[in-house]
Formats: C-alpha cells, sequence, structure tokens
C-alpha cells in the first residue's frame, strides 16, 4: 500500500469525510436517518453509487471532453442509482417503501458528482475506485451513526426494522436500549437531525483540536523588551 | 460615607441588578400561579433554577472559563425561571431539567454565552419540550382539581404519586378545538361579558399581574417600551380587525391579551436584551411581529399558544431589523 492510498483511506474517512467535512450530501443524511437500519441501506446505496461511478469517471476520463463532462458524469451516476433503484426495489421492497424519495435522490448528492470531479476524472481506476469505496465508507458511517443516535433517543432502541434488510431472522437483532417507546420526539424529527449532525461535527473538531499540537497562545515577549 | 476610588458614579444597570429587578418584577405574577396551580409551579423553578445554574457552571467549567461571575449575573437563574413559568405545573420531574439543560447549554453556550446566544434560551428550551413531549406539555390542572401542594407535586413529579389528571384545556385550548369541531365564539361563551371567553378569570389574573410586573420593569426603566407595546399592539392589531369583521370565528382583542403567555412573553421574555433587536426602530417592529406572529399561530396554528415559536423566529429576523433600522448618523445621508 503506497502513501497514495493510505492518503485515500484517511482522507474519505476522516479528514474529508464527505459528511463531516465536505458537509456534502446532508439531504438524504438529515432525511432518512431516524433509524439506525434506514441509515445503513441509504449509505449502502451511496456507497455502491460512489464506487461504481467513480471506477467508471475515472475509466472514461481520457475519451470525454471536458466541455461536456459534468453531463456524462451526471448520466453515468443516473444509471448507477436507477440499477441500486430497480434492485433494492426487487429484493428489499419494503426498505425501498421507507426510503421512498432519497433513493432516486441519490443521484442529486453533491458528494458523488463531487468525487467524480474533483478526484475520479483526474486519476487511474484503482485509486479512483478505493477512493469511492473510502468516501462511501465516511459517509455510511456518520449515517449509522446518527441514525443510531436518534433512535436510541427517539425510540430507545437498536437496529429496529432489520428485517426489513436482513430478512425475518434479524427481528431478534432489535436491541432495547432505553425503557420507553416515546422518547425524544424531537430526535426523530428534522429538527433532531439537525441538532445531532451539529454535535456529531463538534465532536468531530473536537477530537481533531486535542490531537493537533496546541499553537502557542501568545508571542513571548522579547527579552529585550521585559522590563 | 463611603470612601471608594473612583469611578464614584456606578452604572445603576449592569446585568446582575438587572437580572435581579426582573426576577423581582416576576414575584407577583408568579405568586399567582403558584397559589391558582399549586406546588407544581413551585417546583418547576426549583428544578429549573437548579439545572440552570449546575448547567452553567459546568458549561464554563468546560470552556475553561471562570465560573464564579457567570453565575452572580443571575442570567441563567433567570433563564430558569422563565421557562419554568410557562411550563405546566405537573411533568415528571426530569422534563424541567431536561429543558432547562437543553437550553443553557445548546442554546446558550454553543454559541459563547451571554450576550451571544441569538435565540432566547428560556423559550428554546420550552419549544425543544413542547415539540418532544407534546402530550404532557398541554395539562394544564382543571379548575376543579384541588390544587396539589408542594409535597404533593414533588410525590407526583417524583413518579411516586399517581393523580387522577384532571387536565383541562386552557382558554385557549379550549378556543382552537371549538372552533375546529365549528362551533362558533358565541356558543364558546359563557355569557356575554368581559373575558367573557375565558371559563373562568385565573389566566386573565395571571396576565394582569406579569402586566403590572411589567410595567413597575417599564417605570423603573429596566426594560424600554418599544418591545412590550409593540408586542400588545401586534396582537391586538388583527385581533381586533378580524374580531370586527367576523366576531363568529375570530376572539376578541381582550381575549387576547389577556390569555395564555400574552403578558409574560411581552414584557419578560421578548425583551430579552441579548436575543432582541437593540435599535430603537427595530425593537418596535420586532415587537410588532412577535404580536402577529403570536395571533396568526393562535388562530390558524397547530399550537394553541405560539409565544416561544414567535419570539424564536423574531430572534432569527433581529440581525436583519437592526441592520434596516441604524440610526442615521449626524452629517451622513
Amino acid at each position: 500500500m503506497t502513501t497514495m492510498h493510505r492518503e485515500r483511506i484517511r482522507e474519505g474517512l476522516w479528514s474529508n469525510n464527505p459528511a463531516l467535512v465536505q458537509l456534502l450530501g446532508l439531504c438524504p443524511l438529515l432525511a432518512v436517518t431516524a433509524t439506525l437500519i434506514n441509515g445503513l441501506t441509504l449509505g449502502l446505496a451511496t456507497l455502491l453509487v460512489l464506487l461504481g461511478a467513480n471506477t467508471a469517471v475515472s475509466l472514461v476520463r481520457h475519451q470525454v471532453r471536458p466541455e461536456i463532462r459534468i453531463a456524462v458524469f451526471i448520466l453515468i451516476i443516473a444509471s448507477l442509482v436507477t440499477a441500486v433503484e430497480l434492485v433494492m426495489s426487487a429484493f428489499f421492497h419494503e426498505l425501498y417503501r421507507v426510503l421512498g424519495i432519497f433513493v432516486p435522490l441519490i443521484v442529486t448528492n453533491c458528494a458523488i458528482l463531487g468525487r467524480a470531479e474533483a478526484f475520479a476524472s483526474r486519476n487511474p481506476p484503482g485509486l479512483a475506485a478505493l477512493d469511492g469505496l473510502m468516501m462511501g465508507l465516511g459517509f455510511c458511517a456518520v449515517l449509522v451513526t446518527l441514525g443510531g443516535l436518534r433512535e436510541v433517543l427517539g425510540h430507545g432502541t437498536l437496529f429496529r426494522g432489520a428485517d426489513l434488510l436482513f430478512g425475518p431472522w434479524a427481528v431478534a437483532l432489535e436491541i432495547r436500549l432505553m425503557p420507553f417507546d416515546e422518547g425524544l420526539l424531537l430526535a426523530l424529527l428534522p429538527p433532531g437531525a439537525f441538532i445531532g449532525l451539529g454535535l456529531l461535527l463538534a465532536l468531530k473538531n473536537w477530537c481533531d483540536q486535542r490531537r493537533r499540537p496546541q499553537p502557542v497562545a501568545a508571542a513571548k515577549p522579547l527579552a529585550g523588551e521585559t522590563g | 460615607m463611603s470612601f471608594r476610588p473612583a469611578p464614584h458614579l456606578r452604572p445603576r444597570n449592569d446585568v446582575p441588578n438587572l437580572m435581579r429587578r426582573v426576577l423581582l418584577a416576576l414575584v407577583p405574577g408568579t405568586a399567582i400561579m403558584v397559589w391558582l396551580f399549586g406546588g407544581g409551579v413551585l417546583l418547576n423553578i426549583l428544578l429549573c433554577s437548579a439545572t440552570a445554574l449546575a448547567t452553567e457552571a459546568a458549561m464554563q467549567r468546560l470552556r475553561g472559563r471562570p465560573v464564579a461571575p457567570a453565575l452572580n449575573d443571575h442570567s441563567a437563574l433567570l433563564a430558569g425561571v422563565l421557562l419554568a413559568l410557562c411550563l405546566p405545573p405537573l411533568l415528571p420531574w426530569w422534563m424541567p431539567v431536561l429543558g432547562t439543560a437543553f437550553a443553557l447549554a445548546l442554546g446558550k453556550h454553543v454559541y459563547g454565552g451571554l450576550g451571544f446566544n441569538p435565540f432566547n434560551p428560556a423559550m428554546l428550551g420550552y419549544a425543544f419540550l413542547l415539540i418532544s413531549f407534546p402530550a404532557q406539555m398541554v395539562l394544564w390542572p382543571a379548575p376543579e382539581l384541588a390544587t396539589p401542594g408542594l409535597l404533593q407535586a414533588i410525590a407526583f413529579s417524583g413518579g411516586a404519586l399517581e393523580i387522577d389528571m384532571i387536565s383541562g384545556a386552557t382558554p385557549l385550548d379550549r378556543l382552537k378545538t371549538g372552533l375546529g369541531q365549528g362551533e362558533t365564539i358565541i356558543g364558546l361563551q359563557a355569557e356575554r361579558a368581559l373575558f367573557s371567553l375565558h371559563p373562568d378569570l385565573r389566566w386573565p389574573l395571571i396576565n394582569g399581574l406579569f402586566l403590572l410586573g411589567g410595567l413597575y420593569l417599564l417605570q423603573r426603566d429596566y426594560i424600554r417600551w418599544q418591545i412590550p407595546l409593540g408586542v400588545l399592539l401586534g396582537l391586538a392589531t388583527p385581533a381586533l380587525l378580524f374580531w370586527l369583521i367576523d366576531p363568529q370565528r375570530f376572539a376578541d382583542p381582550l381575549f387576547h391579551l389577556f390569555a395564555g403567555g400574552a403578558m409574560l412573553g411581552a414584557f419578560f421574555i421578548a425583551t430579552d436584551p441579548v436575543s432582541a433587536a437593540t435599535t430603537t426602530r427595530g425593537r418596535l417592529y420586532y415587537g410588532l411581529g412577535i404580536g402577529i406572529l403570536v395571533w396568526v399561530i393562535r388562530t390558524w396554528g397547530g399550537y394553541p399558544d405560539g409565544v416561544a415559536f414567535a419570539v424564536l423566529l423574531m430572534n432569527l429576523a433581529a440581525p436583519l431589523l437592526d441592520r434596516l433600522c441604524r440610526p442615521r448618523i449626524q452629517g451622513h445621508s
């Protein structure tokens, strides 16, 4: 693994995370993360599209003229989203109906077009695919965290509705963490998503600040100036 | 005779003094609420104040700032008390605590503490509770219910006591549901008299005493007249207009002025010096905006009262109002 690969992994998962640093794709991020499973599903769908789009864009990057590149990128992304949408509709129909409009809306997720334009169209397929995978994983991780957080506060459970994704056996996955069903309603409503994301952002920045060496608070006065 | 170094003319209206005066002006309204609704009001005030002070101290600590001056300026205490006065008197103990902690931590200190918060912390806490627990937040005791004492309230909020909750609709609730079911104002009125939309005189009395406290603040120049006047005008004018057009469907302005949190909002909540507009004309428009929004929310909104949401919305508009109402500087066009 070269430094370049390591850089891709670090950027996607943490230092240039699509949701926490680039703040892209917030619409689905905020809209569907009422439960962990919803977040996970949309995260996986986005991950697949991002991986495919980055690879495809990187493969055709020498053939596409710069004037029409955005149209081509969108075409590729839209085809992939349609494919993912059809697969979801075929195999996870209940979940597909829960997520509703937000699956087709992955097309407009700026994180995907952003990666295609900023990275995949300038780099070889292997690296671009890795970038797509890592960015997708980073995005998915935030969706899952936020979904879990909101589900615990709002319903007091985790993995509610896991059977929709994994099949009937997964009903047993549901964990009850809090002794209530009607929890903090605010957490399940859109404002709760904004507040939760804000707190996650603060947490990330706090972690970064703690790791970074502290800058010297004030320049020390020169020796000659001190009385 | 006291001997002090200069300055000899000390400002009369520093923050702690102002906050103390506002707290003092809240006393008559609070006392009548305790008398009418029982010990629960007192318990709410105790819980909210304690949480407010604890949260303030914890947040100052976390932010690496001195704790004592922040606690001594009474601003956290005032926010806690204001939130407590908005809450229905019988709640499980953790609701006021949660709301106050949210108000102080996420409504005030996240933005940089006293003087930097764009929203009124008390109203943020109230909106947080109202949205999170809509069922419990409308439980005002009915007049038939014997007012529970402090001990009863404590037992209830700790979960040790079940009271057969005879929750009465507040006059605003009653109006909203009544009109929603197609009744007319005349049908809702007991008899034709002043305050006839109020089934009893509890809410006019509470509002009247908060008005009294507000007038004291005005008279002592602790608050400016523009904001309260704006709120009351903004509330009464559309109410009067629509009442004149169709008295069957719209409540009279006097009802609106003395129902719900109108007076508390106009004199104590909208006048929060941090989150309100600060220019003279801006204050008037800010108050008018709150009044109109309160009336709109009460008349067409989903909630029976709208003081909290109106204040929060106008908090958002306050910087813009100040920008538009900047006084002209002498010599500049």
